[in-house]
């Protein structure tokens, strides 16, 4: 079907409107705060909710007093595990349906499984009230032991899921279980035979997303349905999980989510929040808004888990890969069953003819993890980029050649061909780029004009491309303007944009007067604003809807009374930049409004539908971006500061429609890689559970200041395969080799190998001090 | 956040009344001068702070930064710290002051903080901040939680077996190395306070701070004039390049006569549970030269009484390296 569908759509290769970097049609709304955030959603009589955290991370609630509480100013009601009123767990869904990641509803039992686990949750009149009375809701427990410790490949209790065969996106029961567990050859025979070998452990901590834009839920319901305000990246799978939880049909509830302050993947799946929010306007029929504090944020709405990988890579002589082995096992939590996917990348970047990935989880009382901009291929890549560089160093080889010289002709976890595989070229453009062949070897041999010693490293960098089903519907008007509408959203990275690109391209209509309307999930349903998978996923369902609408105003032309083109054959025609003429240009022409005005029509409509290929057994090929990054870090052992000073990211993601949108996703991901690399760790102290540095304050991201000089070059090979415009995407491929391009910088500047994330001070202290050995 | 009553003043006086009605100025009052609001109103949404009432000072006309006819500095209580930063008189004479507030907080922050807030400035151990855990600065008795948890930002040197909390501020490393002095009017009149006697080591009273009473309101900071040819600086140390409390910072106040110390004012920051001078740096530096060694030998007499915990012991080594190269930098200026 798939195929079928794309090739009634012709590939486009000249265009006026992609490929032109074109300003964010919502930015005025945005800068002039007249964009609706979720939490900006006021209603009459709308009251405030504030949740009672537990402050145990395993153990049983004993006694809940809400007596003190309920007695407050402005309060409407406590509610806990008893009085909430049913919410009910939601059923296994296929494929990308009835996503969530914490499955047990809000305050189902008295069980604690994590410290900030929603026990509590009361209602008043202003949000201050609401707070004060959660504050004073007295709650005893029954502690029971728990653990938060980091060390996950020594756990005794690690649950192994070695997924040898890939599944299909039917069998699959998630984003995560989808990817792909690689198997082939003989890797102990191939370990044991290698006489080149590098063994070590890489391990990230957990980190938490952080978007400036606090989780929110505004739930109003009336008339027996919920209408949800949410910060979602997802409204579609948002309502139909919450319709399971709630026990109502989905046509009872609609989520709405116009704008997001970002959400790097926390904000895909509903939290437990979006239950409480629903149940208390449900029980008081009320609007209700509970805004999660950053605090709480650390706790119950994800994070990328903590992660141990084993990487054992072993080469021949001249540096051809002989054996991958990677061992990981991540955190999650004691319900739910996450797995990071660690090994999406490390099958396919390299030929290597042994290959195995081995995957494991260690449960432990933190909140469900989720997925984070690039799950799985990112800390996956950090990990194995490690290794290579260590790899490199042991063959004496330089680490690009080393890359170069291990390319496959096809995807060896399965033998399709590559769809668009330019990763040699990103290599040696980003190499020609940054100076690479400047680069003395020898570790703290460089240093720039002010003598800070100077760390070049470089990594590979690979994300899957895909889509996803989407529908989309196109509306001409007789004013001259157009509206598109689907039930997809825009995080903030400039979807808004990309498909008023879309419509203009195809109908004539300029970027500035189409109107798009998205994050409803009353409108045809969308791609989720994840796996940076929206933008491949709307272009056919868009082009198709563009087509018909146009269509529509030809069938207008050749019928209403007075147009030029009255009695012609609708095939006689064609739409060329907004402008009805025949066909070869000849004679009249007339812009899609007048024909509508002649019409007396004010407006035409299309509708158009794409097929997903995430999952698809027969997709012919393999779909992945490419890219490679180059860091320069500086030191100055003296006073033991780091600072990464220059990235260089050569992106290999299909055509991009709009360069300057993806440009900004590029280098947020860059500066988001910093952070990674050098500051982000959620701490949490073993003795309570608790994520500690639970404050912007504490858990450092990469702040202005240590913002690298940033160059980034797509190389803008279109992928036809995937879709007619060629476009991948470019939410999560610009963090991909990020941190292990700045380890291996550190490395190169400082002889520390930093093998737990993220690099700090009190590592590179060593550095050049007696007892420690140059690598 | 408690319910709280706030109330203007417009005298110092007024002011001084009305908060000597509080039991205590220390950790707890019931009654608290507010100016910035940036830390107080923090800890109070987090409970940590509960007064009853709050006392607008922002009316007083204190907010001033005059040059004394002797080259000193008179700083008013409520100058805001963006005010003092970029005051040229203190760029050109007291650089180390003006490079410290600039290095802390954002400019937003910056804007709103005054010279007396800052110098109040609370300490950000998480566990202080967090009413879920004991805490012997916060509700004394109720011990500490960060020996043994969360630790890596504190102190290593002031610490007792009740409290290892650090000091958060900049300024107040400044202040320390130019032995400022606070000016405060109390129910009994006004009074002087050096620096070196205005803070509290944590002892067996962490949650006692400093020698304020009920009643006490700085309303300035002197600043004697800095010897002629004498270089100052501050340098601070972290893991991100900005917006980041110090890990180890060092201010300095050193001048040189044929090729020897002759004066040398040195602070730590980061490092202590109060703004950390060092009498011994200053010491092996005096009649010194100033070489690679004797900074070196100045920085190991600085931290020899450090006692690191379980997550800050790099803390040691980096302060050590922070004034080693923070000297060099002022002797080589």
């Amino acid at each position: 079907m798939a195929q079928e569908q794309e090739h009634t759509l012709e590939e486009v290769h000249e265009s006026k409107v992609f490929g032109v970097a074109t300003p964010r049609i919502d930015g005025p709304v945005k800068t002039t705060g007249v964009a609706m955030y979720t939490s900006d959603h006021h209603f009459p009589g709308l009251v405030h909710a504030w949740p009672t955290t537990a402050t145990i991370a395993s153990g049983t609630v004993q006694t809940i007093d809400t007596a003190a509480a309920e007695k407050m100013p402005g309060v409407l009601a406590v509610y806990t595990h008893e009085n909430l009123g049913e919410l009910y767990r939601v059923p296994p869904g296929a494929g990308l349906s009835l996503m969530l990641d914490e499955r047990r509803p809000p305050l189902e039992d008295t069980t604690i499984r994590y410290y900030g686990q929603y026990v509590a949750v009361a209602v008043a009149e202003t949000m201050e009230q609401a707070r004060a009375a959660a504050e004073a809701v007295k709650v005893t427990y029954a502690k029971a032991a728990h653990n938060t410790a980091d060390q996950l490949l020594e756990s005794p209790n690690r649950e192994r899921k070695p997924k040898e065969q890939p599944k299909t996106g039917e069998n699959a029961s998630g984003l995560n279980e989808a990817k792909e567990v690689t198997k082939r050859g003989d890797i102990a025979a191939a370990l044991h035979a290698a006489t080149i070998k590098h063994d070590a452990v890489y391990s990230i901590p957990a980190e938490t997303h952080n978007p400036i834009e606090l989780h929110a839920s505004v739930a109003v319901y009336e008339g027996g349905k919920f209408t949800l305000y949410e910060t979602s990246q997802a409204v579609v799978n948002h309502r139909d999980v919450m319709a399971a939880m709630l026990g109502v049909p989905p046509d009872r509830v609609q989520v709405i989510t116009r704008y997001l302050g970002s959400g790097f993947g926390g904000k895909l799946w509903p939290w437990p929040h979006a239950g409480l929010a629903a149940a208390c306007a449900r029980n008081l029929k009320r609007p209700v808004k509970l805004v999660v504090s950053r605090g709480m944020m650390f706790e119950s709405v994800g994070h990328r888990p903590a992660i141990d990988q084993r990487i054992e890579l072993a080469a021949d002589p001249s540096g051809k890969f002989t054996a991958i082995h990677q061992d990981y096992a991540n955190h999650t939590s004691i319900q739910d069953d996450y797995d990071e996917g660690c090994g999406e990348a490390t099958g396919i970047l390299y030929s290597c003819p042994n290959v195995l990935v081995t995957s494991s989880m260690v449960r432990r009382n933190v909140g469900s993890p989720t997925s984070m901009r690039g799950p799985g291929a990112v800390p996956g890549l950090y990990a194995l980029e490690s290794a290579v560089d260590e790899l490199a160093i042991k063959l004496k080889m330089d680490p690009v050649q080393l890359r170069l010289m291990n390319e496959p002709k096809v995807d060896e976890t399965d033998g399709k061909p590559f769809s668009s595989r330019h990763f040699q070229e990103c290599l040696t453009v980003g190499a020609e780029k940054f100076g690479w062949g400047k680069r003395n070897a020898a570790v703290g041999s460089m240093k720039n004009a002010a003598g800070e010693v100077l760390g070049w490293g470089v990594a590979g960098a690979l994300w899957g491309a895909m889509k996803t089903d989407a529908e989309a519907t196109v509306e001409l008007r007789s004013d001259g303007t157009a509206r598109v509408a689907s039930g997809s959203q825009d995080v903030g990275t400039g979807t808004y944009t990309v498909v008023a690109q879309m419509v203009a391209h195809e109908t004539g209509v300029p970027v500035q007067k189409v109107e798009v309307v998205l994050g409803d999930s009353s409108l045809p349903p969308g791609p989720i604003s994840g796996g940076s998978w929206a933008t491949a996923s709307m272009v056919p369902a868009v082009l198709e809807a563009s087509r018909k609408a146009a269509k529509s105003v030809l069938t207008v032309a050749i019928k209403a009374d007075g147009s030029p083109f009255k009695g012609k054959k609708q095939e006689e025609l064609e739409l060329v930049n907004g402008m009805v003429c025949l066909k070869g240009k000849t004679g009249p022409t007339l812009s899609t409004a007048e024909v509508l005005k002649l019409g007396r029509i004010r407006s035409v409509n299309g509708n158009g539908k794409s097929r997903g290929t995430l999952g698809d057994p027969n997709s012919k090929f393999s779909f992945h971006s490419y890219g490679a990054q180059f860091a320069e870090v500086t030191w100055q052992p003296e006073i033991a500061r780091l600072r990464v000073s220059r990235v260089v990211t050569i992106i290999d993601a299909g055509r991009m429609l709009n360069p300057k949108t993806a440009r900004n996703q590029i280098e947020g991901a860059v500066v988001m890689g910093v952070g990674m690399a050098m500051l982000e760790a959620t701490e949490y102290d073993q003795r309570t559970g608790q994520p500690v540095n639970n404050s912007l304050a504490d858990y450092l991201v990469a702040v202005n200041a240590d913002c690298p000089q940033i160059d980034v070059t797509f190389l803008d090979y279109p992928d036809f395969n995937l879709n007619p415009l060629g476009a991948r995407g470019v939410g999560e491929i610009g963090l991909a080799g990020v941190a292990a391009a700045i380890t291996n910088a550190v490395h190169h500047a400082t002889g520390v190998r930093v093998r737990r994330l993220p690099v700090r001070i009190e590592d590179l202290l060593v550095s050049g001090q007696e007892g420690h050995r140059l690598a | 956040m408690q319910p709280f009553e706030l109330i203007a003043v417009n005298s110092i006086p007024d002011a001084v009344a009305a908060q000597a009605k509080s039991p205590t100025a220390q950790q707890g009052a019931a009654i608290r001068f507010i100016a910035g609001g940036t830390n107080l109103v923090d800890y109070m949404k987090l409970n940590v702070e509960t007064p009853r009432q709050l006392i607008d000072i922002n009316g007083l006309a204190l907010n001033t930064v005059e040059l004394a006819p002797d080259g000193g500095l008179k700083i008013g209580a409520l100058a805001t710290n963006s005010e003092v930063a970029h005051d040229e008189r203190v760029k050109q004479r007291f650089p180390v002051l003006s490079q410290a507030i600039l290095s802390g907080a954002s400019t937003q922050l910056r804007n709103m903080a005054t010279t007396a807030g800052n110098v109040l400035q609370k300490t950000r151990c998480v566990y202080y901040r967090d009413t879920a855990y004991g805490c012997n600065k916060r509700q004394p008795g109720s011990g500490c939680s960060a020996m043994g948890g969360h630790n890596r930002m504190l102190a290593i040197l002031g610490t007792s077996d009740k409290c290892i909390a650090s000091n958060p501020s900049d300024q107040n490393v400044a202040l320390a190395a130019l032995e400022a002095t606070l000016h405060v009017t109390g129910s009994k009149g006004e009074r002087a306070v050096p620096i070196s006697q205005f803070f509290l080591l944590p002892g067996g009273t962490p949650e006692r701070e400093t020698v304020l009473e009920p009643g006490d309101l700085i309303t300035h900071v002197t600043i004697p004039a800095i010897p002629a040819g004498a270089k100052s600086l501050y340098l601070k140390l972290r893991d991100r390049a900005s917006y980041e409390f110090a890990l180890a910072s060092a201010a300095i106040v050193l001048k040189q006569t044929g090729g020897h110390i002759d004066y040398a004012r040195v602070a730590l920051g980061g490092v202590g549970t109060i703004p950390w001078r060092s009498p011994e740096a200053e010491r092996a530096l005096q009649g010194k030269a100033p070489t690679a060694e004797n900074f070196r030998a100045a920085a190991e007499a600085a931290l020899s009484h450090a006692r690191p915990q379980s997550q800050n012991g790099f803390k040691v080594e980096l302060a050590k390296r922070c004034l080693t190269h923070a000297l060099t930098q002022a002797a080589q200026a």
